[in-house]
């Protein structure tokens, strides 16, 4: 039976089967950031003058600004003037209008990473998905847009809800995370290429998962990606974002914005499983996902759910938010982090408590291996008008091996005294003992290890859409793969 | 079924089993009676293969094969089971699913087919019945809140479902009241069989009322000190093991 250091040793071994390329012919950008590539960017989603003087606003305020540094993550900082901030498959400037123009080796590499662009293919099985697919720093195809627009569900490509939902971009975006909330959000918002975008009509259910598959592919360029969510009253959505990119030796810079906004009685549960490569098991390489997720439960009774599976990137930089604005509003997180090798994650949540009765539950388990170090960061902030506001907070970090790291920074402030707060955390390593039970029964160490790290996050995956738990299983044990000796 | 020579095993540098020799054939039951720290954990866990045990002589072999050179989850594909005497809590893995893919993991190395997900239900809910495990407990996490009772009845459900030709029962009375052993002991009963050996360790004459032993064993001070039928276990019962020192 295999030690842990044995398993460790395993687990630094882990493939990675999204790694490949698509030889693809690219219209990119050459490196660099000034206002002329903004205006360059712009003007190749033939964008109206508001949006562009938008992007300018956010460049000039983001040139004033700091790469933050009090994350617990330790990587080469990024040189902002050696990526593109452009790349597109040709002649793709702007999204198709249907499958048959999309080229045939871009429905090949989704069809690689399963995810199916042809609407057939749901029809068959039990799936009932829509696929929005941004390549690199554009969209490719949008499925099951005739169905989605019979209920009155807008899902298309943000550069493409630009020019026809125009007011609706104009009245939200930014709404939520500002232009200048932070470094990488003002980058965002002055560069950003596309991205999906959703408004789910008043009373609404919207019929189908809605579903964006990012894929980084060009090398040495960003992925500036930017989503938008809008729940109108009484609505309700779910939505499902999974991400990969090449095996590369390079670091790559990963700086997406989302913002939902959920009005009175909505509901949005926005999962993500998060697969960028994360770099070879010498830490060379890999992706660097710093990302500001945010949601504005802005109505009366909504609800918000940020459910993430995160199994890649080198350097994680992520806390999906809620701001419980509305009286009665919830907010919840349920994450789960994989780090092996030399993975960095500084991830976590923020419930910033407004409304009276809002109330929020954070479960955060965190699983590392090899060198990785992970830290859960989050803020439970009760503020003065919060009356009866409630949280609940649970940690669980599970270690294999011992030369990993889990920490845990929890802030909190309260203003309300009649708000209530329950934290608990916990640190454990996988058990000799439960490995040998499992083994007794007749399961290898390495079924053995898949089904105590399931089970140790199934809070979590219960939180999944059903398709989404299976491929986030597979993902996990794909992550652990190799841990017998 | 198993034969085991000269074993010599220590723990942390302390020599604990010095020389055992214990040979169990198809269909017998024994019981291995003897005082706490006698090594009786020690001797189930190294058949069963558990890491940490150095075996410093002697062998095991068990159905013809040298048993100390499978892994764990080898040693239970060909049939070797252990009835833990603290089963394991594992928190979030459904009791039931853990014992499908023991289940389907055994199949898969015997050329099987993979058990259906129907009749494999259908099955474990028999077993269930036979040691009155309620079926709520089918579907909860691995032993997670279980009473020490109802973690030993498990353990002996899970023995049910898994149909082993050499079960080890490390104290699986410990922790029973009255009804339950009757129970327990009767489900091991049920599971008695031609080609199957059972080796019972247990403090309590009490036990072997129940599942009556062909062979007890004294074990103390690394060996097997004497060896009788079940008579003495009663003599045990009224002199004690010093007396099984005194009078080998
Ligand atoms: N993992 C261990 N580390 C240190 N000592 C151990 C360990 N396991 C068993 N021992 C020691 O080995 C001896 C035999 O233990 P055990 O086999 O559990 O006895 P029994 O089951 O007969 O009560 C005891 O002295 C016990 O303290
Ligand atoms: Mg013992």
């Amino acid at each position: 039976m295999a030690t842990n250091e044995e398993i460790q040793k395993d687990l630094e071994k882990r493939e990675y089967d999204a790694g490949f390329t698509t030889d693809i012919e690219s219209d990119t950008l050459p490196p660099g950031l000034n206002e002329d590539v903004i205006r360059h960017i712009s003007a190749k989603k033939n964008e109206p003058q508001w949006l562009l003087d938008w992007r300018l606003e956010a460049y000039r305020h983001w040139l004033t600004m700091e790469e933050p540094t009090w994350a617990a993550v330790d990587y080469t900082p990024t040189d902002y003037q050696s990526i593109s901030y452009y790349s597109a498959p040709k002649p793709a400037d702007s999204g198709p209008d249907s499958l048959d123009e999309v080229d045939p080796k871009l429905l090949e590499t989704y069809d690689k990473l399963g995810i199916p662009l042809r609407e057939q293919e749901f029809l068959a099985g039990v799936k009932n998905i829509a696929v929005d697919a941004v390549f690199d720093s554009v969209s490719v195809a949008t499925t099951f847009k005739g169905k989605l627009k019979d209920a009155g569900v807008i899902f298309c490509p943000i550069s493409e809800a630009v020019h026809d939902y125009p007011e609706l971009v104009q009245k939200y975006l930014g709404s939520v995370v500002p232009q200048g909330d932070n470094f990488f959000a003002a980058l965002n918002s002055a560069v950003f290429t596309d991205g999906s975008f959703v408004y789910i009509p008043k009373g609404v259910r919207c019929p189908m998962e809605l579903s964006t598959y990012f894929r980084i592919n060009a090398l040495n360029t960003g992925q500036f990606e930017r989503t938008l969510i809008i729940a109108d009253e009484g609505s309700h959505v779910s939505y499902l974002e999974g991400c990969t990119a090449p095996m590369r030796d390079e670091n790559q810079l990963h700086a997406a914005v989302v913002e939902l906004v959920a009005l009175d009685d909505a509901e949005i549960k926005y999962a993500t499983v998060q697969n960028w490569y994360p770099g070879d098991e010498n830490g060379v390489g890999g992706i660097y996902n710093f990302v500001t997720k945010r949601a504005d439960c802005r109505g009366d009774r909504s609800k918000v759910s940020w459910t993430q599976v995160e199994t890649g990137s080198a350097i994680t930089w992520k806390y999906p938010s809620c701001i419980l604005r509305g009286d009665d509003s919830v907010g919840k997180f349920f994450s789960v982090a994989v780090t092996t090798n030399c993975q960095q994650a500084d991830t976590g949540t923020k419930m910033i408590h407004l409304g009276k009765n809002t109330k929020s539950t954070i479960i955060s388990k965190g699983i590392s291996a090899g060198r990785a170090q992970q830290s859960y960061r989050g803020l439970v902030r009760m503020g003065k008008n919060a009356e009866n506001a409630r949280n609940f907070t649970q940690c669980d970090s599970l270690l294999l091996g011992d030369k990993c790291g889990a920490h845990t920074f929890p802030y909190v402030e309260v203003k309300n005294a009649t708000a209530t707060l329950e934290h608990e955390a916990t640190t454990s390593k996988i058990g000799e003992d439960q490995l040998f039970y499992c083994q007794q029964r007749g399961l290898s160490e390495e079924d053995a290890v898949n089904m105590i790290v399931n089970g140790f996050c199934k809070d979590v995956f219960d939180e999944l859409p059903m398709e989404f738990a299976v491929e986030a299983n597979r993902l996990m044990e794909v992550s652990l793969e190799g841990s017998v000796g | 079924m198993i034969e085991i020579k000269d074993l010599h095993v220590s723990v942390e540098g302390k020599k604990i089993l010095k020389g055992l020799n214990l040979t169990i054939n198809a269909g017998e039951v024994h019981a291995i009676m003897g005082p706490n720290g006698a090594g009786k954990s020690t001797l189930s866990n190294v058949i069963a293969g558990r890491d940490g045990y150095e075996i410093t002589g002697g062998s095991i072999t068990y159905k013809g094969d040298d048993l100390l050179e499978m892994s764990p989850e080898e040693r239970a594909w060909a049939g070797v089971f252990l009835a833990f005497q603290y089963p394991v809590e594992i928190p979030g893995v459904n009791n039931t699913y853990l014992l499908k893919a023991g289940v389907n993991a055994k199949r898969k190395h015997q050329g099987l087919e993979e058990l259906d997900a129907f009749d494999f239900m259908k099955t474990v809910k028999e077993k269930a019945a036979l040691v009155e495990l309620d079926p709520s407990f089918l579907s909860r996490s691995v032993n997670e809140g279980f009473s020490g009772g109802e973690k030993k009845r498990n353990e002996i459900f899970q023995m049910a479902v898994l149909e082993p030709s050499l079960a080890l029962l490390d104290e699986t009375d410990s922790g029973l009241d009255i009804d339950a052993l009757r129970i327990v002991a009767g489900g091991v009963n049920k599971l008695r069989s031609p080609d199957r050996a059972i080796v019972m360790i247990t403090h309590y004459q009490r036990l072997l009322d129940y599942i009556e032993p062909d062979f007890v064993h004294v074990l103390a001070d690394g060996v097997i000190q004497k060896t009788g039928d079940k008579s003495l276990a009663l003599e045990l019962e009224e002199h004690g093991y010093d007396w099984v020192k005194e009078n080998k």
